[in-house]
């Protein structure tokens, strides 16, 4: 049985077929709409991200499955005190599947290890999120053709970015992809990045100003910077703008950028630039459900042959 | 050397480096059995210069191999039988070794879960680097408690 935990569990050749899949199911999504008839998806959710929960919902409910589950600690058995292992034991007499979200680093491994029925990584603390780095791959793949040969700019809270961390790992299995890191020195990419990047060859600059660059990017990924994670108020007001993506930075832009943006946003790219036909952020969310709905179906075993049926 | 006797049946772990021969005592659950041990502490090494062993009169089966292997997979096991060494063993690094050590991230699911095993896996040969199975945080000190 195969469980999902880090964006890393799947090969390279893994992660095309999934993303092959994911394709499929948005051109002809009516093929899809029976193939999880009878089964059900368990959101075990310790800690409330209605965005992520409601993606995987609607993947199954658009698979012609069913969904159960808790969306927050004080509503489940965790209140108490049941431990995440009896918790799935019991879940695996329920449901066909369970995505786990949970504020400890590790809690859907411990699951993973006592389940009976495959088990997705739907968050945990700030250690993977791994469906929101497929997010990320798919909707490259799909807009940009390819996940190599790219210049993509990282843009924002780079030092606590746990999605922008996980994405650049991913991407470093592809090639040819130069990074662009734009952050606030206080907000710079770790360590322990930069030599992940310089043991695999990876092209890469750090720069302070968005505008600097702009123009040189295939993909502009865009996070948020928070006002807590400054020392102080002045220099919060003093750096923000520079991260905040407007009408008059994309305006510096190739023709064929796409600005990507793990959502919600507050206030880093402001709405004028929403109907860009750049700004692929809503798009990227969309490709969030095909993705789960590839990802389910994998796990189920119900991937299989599927598309080579499509070519007869 | 020192000599503290003979031992008829157990084990003697030779070229411990100095000052660990207390941890490795602990490590090993020796406090636990009944049985005669001796630490020795810096006896004189050509090899290493000062070096710590421990004898122990005991079923060899006892030994966990494992546990001696993460903490230091240079030590030597002497297995003593009918008063002789009938085998030397070499250490290895363990794939996988549970409740040696403990997770220290305070954000790990272990930090709630007290009944959870600490289990870390060895991710990486050559620079010796164990991870919590769960949080995947690295094992600071390998004889760290
Ligand atoms: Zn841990």
């Amino acid at each position: 049985m195969r469980h999902l935990m880090s964006p890393l569990d799947f090969s390279t050749g893994e992660l095309d077929r999934l993303f092959d899949l994911a394709n499929d199911i948005e051109k002809n999504m009516d093929k899809y709409a029976h193939v999880c008839d009878g089964k059900k998806l368990a959101t075990c959710f310790y800690e409330p991200s209605t965005r992520t929960r409601l993606s995987f919902e609607a993947a199954m409910l658009n698979l012609g499955g069913n969904v159960l589950g808790f969306s927050e600690a004080s509503s489940s058995s965790a209140a108490k005190g049941e431990s995440v292992s009896d918790t799935i034991r019991v879940i695996s007499c329920y449901a066909d599947i369970c995505a786990m979200r949970h504020p400890k680093e590790g809690a859907p491994m411990v699951a993973a290890t006592h389940s009976l029925i495959p088990v997705i990584n739907a968050g945990d603390g700030g250690h993977q999120h791994p469906t929101q780095t497929l997010t990320d791959l798919l909707t490259i793949r799909s807009l940009n053709g390819s996940l190599s040969d790219f210049t993509i700019g990282l843009c924002g809270d780079l030092k606590f970015g746990r999605t922008v961390h996980s994405l650049i790992r991913a991407l470093l299995r592809y090639e040819n992809i130069k990074f662009v890191f734009i952050s606030p020195e206080e907000l710079r990419i770790p360590d322990y990045i930069i030599t992940e990047l310089k043991e695999k060859n990876a092209e890469f600059e750090e720069v302070t100003k968005l505008e600097d660059v702009i123009g040189t990017l295939d993909i502009l990924y865009m996070t948020r910077v928070q006002r807590e994670r400054f020392f102080n108020e002045e220099d919060y007001i003093r750096l923000k703008d520079f991260y905040i993506l407007n009408k008059a930075k994309l305006a510096l832009a190739k023709e064929t950028m796409m600005v990507l943006h793990p959502l919600p946003r507050v206030n880093e790219i402001s709405v004028e630039v929403d109907n860009d036909k750049r700004a692929a952020y809503f798009k990227q969310a969309q490709y969030g459900v095909y993705v789960r709905m590839a990802l389910i179906m994998t796990l189920l075993g119900l991937a299989d042959g599927v598309l080579e049926n499509n070519d007869r | 050397m020192l000599n503290v006797g003979k031992i008829e049946e157990g084990f003697v772990l030779d070229h411990i480096k100095a000052g660990q021969s207390l941890d490795i005592y602990h490590k090993l659950n020796l406090d636990k059995l009944d049985c005669t041990v001796a630490i020795i502490k810096n006896a004189k090494s050509n090899k290493m210069g000062k070096k710590d062993l421990l004898k122990v009169e005991c079923d060899v089966e006892m030994l966990d191999l494992d546990v001696l292997g993460f903490i230091d997979h240079s030590i030597t096991v002497n297995v003593i039988k009918g008063g002789e060494i009938i085998e030397k063993k070499s250490l290895k690094l363990p794939k996988q070794i549970t409740n040696v050590i403990k997770c220290k991230n305070p954000r790990c699911i272990t930090s709630i879960e007290q009944e959870l095993p600490h289990i870390f896996v060895l991710t990486d040969e050559k620079s010796e680097t164990y991870r919590c199975k769960y949080c995947e945080e690295k094992a600071v000190k390998r004889w760290d408690i």
